[in-house]
């Protein structure tokens, strides 16, 4: 939780110009704004290509008013870790005096598949950087093909709902866990819903002395098939019906924070699966009578997942 | 356009948020019209806007920067006194 | 210094330690693990200053440079044969985003199938890459190479990534005598990094690595290829400036007795050696031959080949590495320079080498004694029975 008040956040400085070329209601650009908001320190950014990196860098238009990188697809954290390689080094040298800090920004893509390696060896190695997965659950800049972190039945363009198979046919990967089992010293999954939470877990990673990830869910009208102004609602749904729980790991324990936590102590509702797949067109035809059975089982799954996240933060 | 003799080399932006200069507002379908009588300044528009299409003065919400609102909705959606409204262009 | 008894592994490391870069990113790979494993060395015992950081794979090596040399750091790395493959996507991002990263390749075949020995097919590979090429005939210039590549790659005229290359085992592993330059002359000599626009100089924040429409990518194209253009004049000031402080004199293209030479071989790294000793047996027996090497390959000093060859009867030109379809890279090379030359010698290619396949004294000779008795023809697979 960020104990600072919004109206605090208003005073900012902000880090990013208006004219970048996301889609209206694209949830990346809410949840950057948010995450630049995480730290008063002088901050550089690397960007891994994707809709976030296309449309704020249009030669000459940046959008960007702190120092920022992009290379290629598939090495986001590695560019970061470069950033931050040189920094280590000139700040030893007493070449550089001021503290600085550095944020990877990358798609489902550029973490959950071709950028996994790249960021493996980046938390790994221990760099004192946050990376940051926009986990629209899609490789959505080239026109939403399905990725690892696409849900099982999800309808994307190389899983498409046909006559014969109903959508993705492989359940997630989960991403988070994976970040977890590098006993890197923080890690959370976060909602641009929910801003305090996300800011103050965007502070903690910045913050922790060495490498961070954050996992946000990002909506995508265009590619979840929803309406222009569904962003945030969408995000909410997501944790409200625990596809998407929120929650962080520091120093060896994981807690459930925000709407998590409540559903966690029966303080709010969990909602059911299918309010989740008849609120968005890439999950539509999983509203036919044909799919009732499809659907109990993934929210058999997906409670059985809960269960077992329930029992993690108890340890 | 700038003859490449006079650009910086490697394709660097040396003008930090020059895409300010770049209308999105022409994007427009819908605006966003806040009832400021229902406003009460809890800024989760502000928070919200993927655009930084807010605008806020010593902790009052005055309005939209409508050279770059998109005019996307979320703001009229989320916020909880249902003070903004989403009209035709 | 005193004189050491090194291989060429060794010898890069050690100038690498004089030189003390910021920042160093590398994934061992042989035959160039030695350079590594020596630098890593320095490291541990606190000899440089030096971030070492031992990536995860070559991809992630040239990545991890090329995002360092623009947040403002001087940064090295080194590879060979996979791991050059590995870094390709990255190779002509390095050179367009004018990053001077510094890289020693140790040259090794290309797989497949996998082979570990020497020959040029994994240079040749990223020729078109945008990086300033050249390469050491022996042990003393993959030291003074490694010295002078700074120089040459960080001038505000270049401001281009630069590859050092040299032969994989003949030349990495292999053990020659090496005249070291003093510390503090190499430090001298290739003085302080001055990166344009750090990233690490947040007060005043750029955008690297941006996207470009049609007309913006076709003139920071441009700019590149006026870069390489200087890179040219460059070379040869940084080799003369070299002269100076270590009595050694390089050329943009060497030349071996080629003065009143009817037939020269045009060949690059450690087989210029071995070639210079079949011109010597050849002069011995009155034939008027000379060798030539590119030293300087990428920018192709056209001018400067021009000059070596002009007023030859033949040239023949060996490729360690087999463009499968085409005519041999270097040879390739060669013709442009002799398309548009009044009276241009007759030119053959001859593949040879590769994969490590010896490249005798003998075979070399057969290649004057086919110019000189007018049985040469124009391709040349050498070594393989019909």
């Amino acid at each position: 939780m960020s104990t600072r008040s919004i109206k605090d956040l208003t005073k900012l400085e902000p880090k990013m110009a208006s004219g970048h070329r996301l889609c209206a209601g694209c949830a990346e650009g809410i949840i950057a704004r948010q995450v630049l908001m995480a730290t008063d320190k002088p901050v550089a950014v690397a960007n891994a290509t994707g809709c976030f990196e296309v449309s704020t860098s249009i030669y000459p238009y940046t959008s960007w008013k702190v120092p920022w990188i992009h290379t290629a697809f598939g090495n986001g954290a590695a560019t970061c870790a470069g950033l931050e390689a040189a920094y280590q080094s000139l700040k030893k040298q007493g070449k550089i005096t001021d503290e600085m800090r550095f944020v990877s920004f990358a798609g489902d893509g550029a973490t959950y598949d071709i950028g996994l390696q790249a960021l493996s060896g980046a938390m790994e190695r221990g760099h004192h950087m946050m990376h940051v997965c926009f986990n629209n659950e899609a490789y959505m800049n080239t026109g939403i093909q399905r990725s690892s972190a696409t849900q099982f039945g999800a309808s994307t363009t190389t899983s498409p709902a046909g006559s014969v198979i109903p959508g993705k046919g492989e359940y997630s990967k989960d991403m988070t866990m994976v970040m977890i089992a590098h006993d890197i010293p923080y890690a959370a999954q976060a909602s641009p819903h929910n801003w305090r939470d996300l800011i103050g877990k965007a502070e903690k990673g910045f913050e922790c002395g060495g490498p961070a990830f954050l996992n946000v869910i990002s909506t995508c009208p265009r590619g979840w098939r929803t309406a222009n102004d569904s962003a945030i609602s969408m995000a909410q749904l997501a944790v409200q019906t625990c596809v998407w729980p929120l929650y962080e790991y520091e120093n060896g324990k994981l807690t459930l924070t925000a709407d998590s936590e409540r559903i966690a102590v029966g303080k709010q509702e969990k909602k059911p699966l299918m309010d989740w797949f008849s609120a968005q067109g890439r999950y539509k035809h999983l509203t036919k009578d044909k799919y009732i059975p499809l659907v109990q089982t993934l929210q058999e799954r997906l409670d059985a997942k809960w269960e077992r996240l329930l029992k993690l933060s108890k340890l | 356009m700038t003859s490449h003799k006079k650009m910086p080399i490697g394709g660097r932006a040396i003008e930090p948020g020059k895409s300010e200069e770049v209308e999105t507002g022409d994007w427009r379908s819908f605006r966003p019209v806040v009832d400021q009588e229902l406003c009460i300044d809890c800024m989760s528009c502000w928070i919200y806007c993927p655009d930084s299409a807010v605008i806020v003065k010593d902790n009052k919400m005055t309005g939209f920067k409508m050279t770059h609102c998109k005019g996307c909705g979320i703001c009229a959606k989320a916020c909880p006194k249902k003070a903004i409204t989403m009209v035709e262009e | 210094m005193a004189d050491l008894a090194i291989n060429g592994d060794s010898a890069i490391a050690l100038a690498w330690k004089q030189i003390d870069p910021d920042v160093c990113a590398a994934y061992p790979i042989t035959p160039q693990t030695i350079i590594v494993e020596r630098f890593s060395d320095y490291v541990a015992d606190g000899e440089v200053n030096t971030n070492f950081v031992c990536v995860e794979s070559e991809h992630s090596a040239l990545t991890l440079c090329t995002a360092s040399s623009s947040a403002g750091a001087r940064t090295f790395t080194a590879t060979a044969s996979q791991g050059l493959a590995y870094m390709w996507e990255m190779l002509p991002i390095t050179s367009a985003m004018r990053t001077p990263v510094i890289m020693a390749v140790a040259n090794r075949a290309l797989s497949g199938p996998i082979n570990i020995n020497n020959d040029h097919s994994d240079a040749m590979a990223a020729r078109d890459c945008g990086w300033v090429m050249i390469f050491a005939e022996n042990v003393q210039e993959a030291y003074d190479n490694a010295v002078m590549a700074p120089r040459i790659a960080e001038h505000h005229d270049v401001q281009l990534p630069i590859m050092t290359n040299i032969d994989g085992f003949i030349l990495t592993h292999a053990v020659e005598r090496m005249t070291p330059l003093d510390s503090t002359a190499v430090k001298k000599f290739v003085g302080d990094f001055k990166p344009l626009y750090p990233l690490l100089d947040w007060k005043n924040p750029v955008t690297h690595g941006v996207m470009d429409g049609p007309e913006y990518y076709y003139k920071h194209k441009y700019q590149m290829v006026e870069a390489m253009e200087h890179a040219i004049k460059v070379t040869e000031k940084v080799f003369k400036e070299f002269k100076k402080i270590s009595g050694r004199e390089y050329h943009l293209v060497e030349e071996y007795r080629c003065e009143d030479a009817e037939y020269v071989a045009v060949v690059l790294g450690s087989s210029y050696g071995t070639m210079k000793a079949v011109v010597d047996e050849l002069r011995a027996e009155g034939k008027k031959v000379g060798a030539v090497m590119p030293k300087l390959y990428r920018p192709w000093p056209d001018k400067h080949v021009a000059a070596a060859l002009e007023g030859k009867k033949g040239v023949a030109v060996l490729d360690k590495h087999a463009p499968i379809g085409a005519y041999g890279a270097l040879f390739s090379d060669v013709c442009t320079t002799l398309i548009d030359m009044k009276d241009a010698p007759a030119v053959y290619n001859y593949i040879y080498g590769l994969g490590g396949k010896d490249a005798k004294a003998s075979d070399f000779r057969t290649i004057f004694e086919d110019m000189i008795s007018g049985k040469a023809v124009k391709y040349n697979f050498m070594g393989v029975e019909e």
